[in-house]
C-alpha cells in the first residue's frame, strides 16, 4: 500500500524526535527560481538537509505575505505558474526527495476547484499536506474532513494573539501539525524573534497533542536555533526566497540557496533541547 | 427575515472569516464590543449627537424639478452629499472610531479608493484625538489628489500601496497585513460593507441610518410621495447597503436597484461589476461574488471611478442578489460621465463619480421608470473628480 502524506509527515517527526532535533521545514514558492529548475531547488535544500518542504502556489492576493513573499507571487504569476503547473512542481519534489511536501496556498484556489477535487490532487501528487493562510479553524471543517477522506495532513495555525478558548478548539480539530505563527506580522525577515514565540509554544503544548512547527520571522541560524528549542519543527521562508529573487540566475540561485539551507538546517541540533 | 448575521457571520452562503488565526481574536473582540455598544444607551447618546451636529445629519432629501421633467420620473435625491466631508462614508467611521475608543486602542488604520473614506477617517480620528494611516493605491493617489491632501491636512499618513494596480483591493490587502501585525494597538475601519465578519454587519449598522431617514422623509405624505425605485450605486456597497436594508427588512414594495461599474464595457472584461459579472469565491476574508479567473486568482477590476474600482461586493449584496431582493446592473464609464455633466447642469449639483453610475442607470431606464417616484442615492459630492473628468474633457 501507498504511503499516505500524513502518514509521512508522522514518520518526518518521529524520526527527528527520535534525533533529538527539529524538523527544518523551508518554503519556496512554486516556479522559482524558473518553472524548469523549480524541483532542482527543491532537491538542492533535501540534499542540504531539510527534512521536508512548504511548496507555495503563487497567489494574486497574498494576505498573509510580506512584500518578498508577494514579489515572488507575482514573478511566478508572471511566468505561467499556475495551479496546475505549481502541482507538477510538487509531484516532482515529492517523489525525487521522498520527503514531506506540505502545500501552501490561499482559500479561494482550494475553493475554485472544489476542495474535495483540491485534495484528491494533492494525493495524486504525492503531497503530505495543506496549509491555508486565510482559514482558521472556525472555517476549517469541510477541509479537514476532505483532507482527512484522502490521507493529506491538514494544518491550522497559532497566533499569540490566540486565546486559551481557541486553542482548545484547534486541538479539537485535530490538525496533523500546529503552525505556530511566532511573529505577529505577515511573512518576512526580522531582526530576531520575540520571546513570544516561546510563550505560545509552552500554551500550544498544554493543550495539543500534535506537533508544533513554529514560523513567520525567523531568519537567521540563531532563530532557527531559539525555535528548534521549542518547537517539532522550524519554518525558514522569506530569508530563502529573497536570495533566489537576489540571485543573478538559477544556477546561482540553487548555489545559494543550499548554502543557506546547510547552515539553518545545522541550527536544529540544539545540543540543550528539552524532551517533548 | 434576520437582522443578523448567523453566528458564523454568514448572510445565507455568503459572509463568514476566512481571515489569519491573528486576527481572529481581534474580530471576535470586535464583534462583541460592538454587540455591547449597539445597545449602550451612553455609546448611542454621544454617537447621535455627532451624527446631528458634527456630520449634519438627517441628510435632506431633494426632489430634482428640472431633471424630473427632463425625464419624465419622479425624482428625488437623497442628499448624502451633504453629509460632512461629502459622503455618506463619514457615517461608518464615526462610528467605528467611537468603538475603537470603547476598545482602547489609539491608532486607526483604514483603506481608501477615491479618498472619501479616507477623507472621512481621517476626520472622525482628528475629532476623537486617535492616530491615522491610511493605505492608498499608487494609481488612486494619482486620481484623487486633492483627498490625499485633505487626509494630510486632518493629521492622517496617507501610505501608497504599489502592489497590483495599485487601486482599492490592493489597499485593502495592505491595510489587512498593517493589522495582522499591529491588532492589538489598533482597529482597522473597513469603509465599505465587505471583509470577515463582523465587519459587513458593523458597517450596515452604521449606515442603514441613511434608509431610515429616508422612510421619515418620504412616508406617503402630502407631498412627501414613499418610493416605488431606490437606485444606489455599489462598489463594496456600504451607501446601497445603508439605503437598501431598511427597505429590505421591513420588506417594503420598492424595487430596489444596485449599479455597478460596467467600466470599459461587461464585454472587454475592464470592469468592476462583481455581481452582474462575477462569481462566488473568497476575497478579503468573506465569501462573495468576486473577479476571478478559472483558477481562483482574483483579477483587477477597472472603473473611471475609483471608489467602484474593487473586484468584489459585500457579502449581504451577495445574498440579496441570490434571493432577488435587489436587481443589480450596470453602467459604462462614459454613461456615468454623462450623468456627472447632466446634474451638474440641470441641479446644480456636482455628484462623485460613483453617484453618477446610479443616476446614469436611471437615465438609462427613464422610458421604464415614466411617472414612477425614484429616489437616487447621492452618495458623494464630486469635487475630488473635478480635475479627472476635466482631463477627460480635454
Amino acid at each position: 500500500m501507498v504511503e499516505r502524506g500524513i502518514d509521512q509527515l508522522e514518520a518526518m517527526f518521529a524520526r527527528v524526535r527520535d534525533r533529538g532535533r527539529a524538523a527544518f521545514l523551508p518554503y519556496m514558492t512554486a516556479g522559482l527560481p524558473d518553472l524548469s529548475s523549480s524541483a532542482d531547488l527543491f532537491v538542492a535544500m533535501a540534499d542540504a538537509g531539510a527534512d521536508g518542504f512548504e511548496v507555495g502556489i503563487p497567489y494574486a492576493d497574498p494576505l498573509m505575505d510580506g512584500p518578498v513573499v508577494q514579489a515572488a507571487g507575482a514573478r511566478a504569476l508572471a511566468s505561467g505558474v499556475d495551479v496546475d503547473r505549481a502541482l507538477a512542481v510538487v509531484e516532482q519534489v515529492a517523489s525525487r526527495t521522498g520527503k514531506p511536501t506540505i502545500v501552501m496556498t490561499y482559500v479561494n484556489p482550494v475553493l475554485r476547484h472544489g476542495i474535495d477535487a483540491f485534495v484528491t490532487r494533492l494525493a495524486d501528487v504525492g503531497a503530505s499536506g495543506l496549509i491555508v493562510a486565510d482559514l482558521p479553524a472556525d472555517e476549517a471543517e469541510p477541509f479537514l474532513h476532505a483532507a482527512a477522506s484522502v490521507g493529506i495532513g491538514m494544518v491550522l495555525f497559532a497566533a499569540p494573539t490566540t486565546t486559551d478558548a481557541r486553542l482548545a478548539r484547534i486541538a479539537a480539530a485535530r490538525p496533523a501539525f500546529v503552525y505556530g505563527i511566532a511573529e505577529l506580522g505577515v511573512t518576512g525577515e526580522r531582526q530576531a524573534v520575540s520571546s513570544r514565540a516561546a510563550g505560545l509554544a509552552r500554551r500550544v503544548r498544554e493543550t495539543i497533542d500534535v506537533p508544533l512547527v513554529l514560523g513567520v520571522g525567523i531568519t537567521t541560524p540563531a532563530d532557527v536555533a531559539a525555535a528548534a528549542r521549542v518547537a517539532d519543527g522550524v519554518i525558514v521562508g522569506s530569508a530563502l526566497v529573497r536570495r533566489v529573487l537576489d540571485a543573478p540566475d538559477p544556477v546561482a540561485a540553487v548555489r545559494t540557496v543550499r548554502e543557506a539551507v546547510a547552515e539553518l538546517a545545522a541550527a536544529t541540533e540544539v545540543p540543550d533541547r528539552p524532551e517533548h | 427575515m434576520s437582522s443578523r448575521p448567523d453566528e458564523r457571520g454568514r448572510f445565507g452562503a455568503y459572509g463568514g472569516r476566512f481571515a489569519p488565526e491573528t486576527l481572529m481574536p481581534a474580530l471576535l473582540e470586535l464583534e462583541q464590543a460592538f454587540d455591547e455598544a449597539r445597545t449602550d444607551p451612553g455609546f448611542l447618546a454621544r454617537l447621535g449627537v455627532l451624527l446631528r451636529d458634527f456630520v449634519g445629519r438627517p441628510t435632506p432629501v431633494f426632489r430634482a424639478e428640472r431633471l424630473s421633467e427632463r425625464l419624465g420620473i419622479d425624482l428625488w435625491l437623497k442628499r448624502e452629499d451633504l453629509a460632512h466631508t461629502g459622503a455618506h462614508k463619514i457615517n461608518n467611521t464615526i462610528g467605528q472610531a467611537l468603538l475603537a475608543v470603547e476598545m482602547g486602542k489609539p491608532r486607526i488604520i483604514a483603506e481608501t479608493g477615491a479618498g472619501q473614506h479616507g477623507v472621512a477617517t481621517a476626520t472622525a480620528c482628528a475629532l476623537l484625538g486617535l492616530e491615522c494611516a491610511v493605505y492608498m493605491g499608487v494609481k488612486d493617489i494619482e486620481r484623487q489628489a486633492l483627498n490625499v491632501y485633505r487626509m494630510e491636512l486632518l493629521g492622517a499618513d496617507v501610505l501608497p500601496v504599489s502592489a497590483g494596480a495599485g487601486t482599492l483591493k490592493d489597499a485593502v490587502s495592505e491595510a489587512m497585513r498593517d493589522w495582522v501585525a499591529s491588532v492589538e494597538t489598533t482597529h482597522y475601519i473597513i469603509g465599505s460593507v465587505v471583509g470577515p465578519h463582523p465587519f459587513p454587519w458593523i458597517v450596515r449598522e452604521f449606515q442603514k441610518i441613511i434608509g431610515e431617514e429616508l422612510m421619515v422623509q418620504l412616508d406617503g405624505s402630502e407631498g412627501r410621495p414613499t418610493p416605488e425605485v431606490i437606485v444606489a450605486c455599489v462598489g463594496g456597497g456600504s451607501n446601497a447597503m445603508g439605503v437598501f436594508f431598511p427597505y429590505v427588512a421591513a420588506d417594503a414594495d420598492v424595487d430596489l436597484v444596485g449599479v455597478e461599474a460596467a467600466g470599459e464595457g461587461l464585454d472587454t472584461g475592464r470592469h468592476g461589476a462583481s455581481l452582474v459579472a462575477g462569481s462566488p469565491g473568497v476575497l478579503h476574508g468573506a465569501m462573495t461574488y468576486m473577479l476571478q479567473d478559472e483558477h481562483g486568482q482574483v483579477l483587477e477590476a477597472h472603473s473611471i471611478s475609483a471608489g467602484l474600482d474593487y473586484p468584489g461586493v459585500g457579502p449581504e449584496h451577495a445574498a440579496f442578489l441570490d434571493r432577488g431582493a435587489v436587481r443589480y446592473d450596470a453602467v459604462t464609464d462614459s454613461e456615468a460621465v454623462a450623468a456627472f455633466h447632466l446634474l451638474a447642469r440641470t441641479e446644480g449639483i456636482i455628484p462623485a463619480l460613483e453617484s453618477s453610475h446610479a443616476l446614469a442607470w436611471i437615465v438609462r431606464e427613464a422610458s421604464t421608470l415614466r411617472g414612477k417616484t425614484v429616489v437616487l442615492n447621492l452618495s458623494g459630492r464630486g469635487d475630488k473628480d473635478v480635475q479627472q473628468v476635466a482631463a477627460l474633457d480635454g
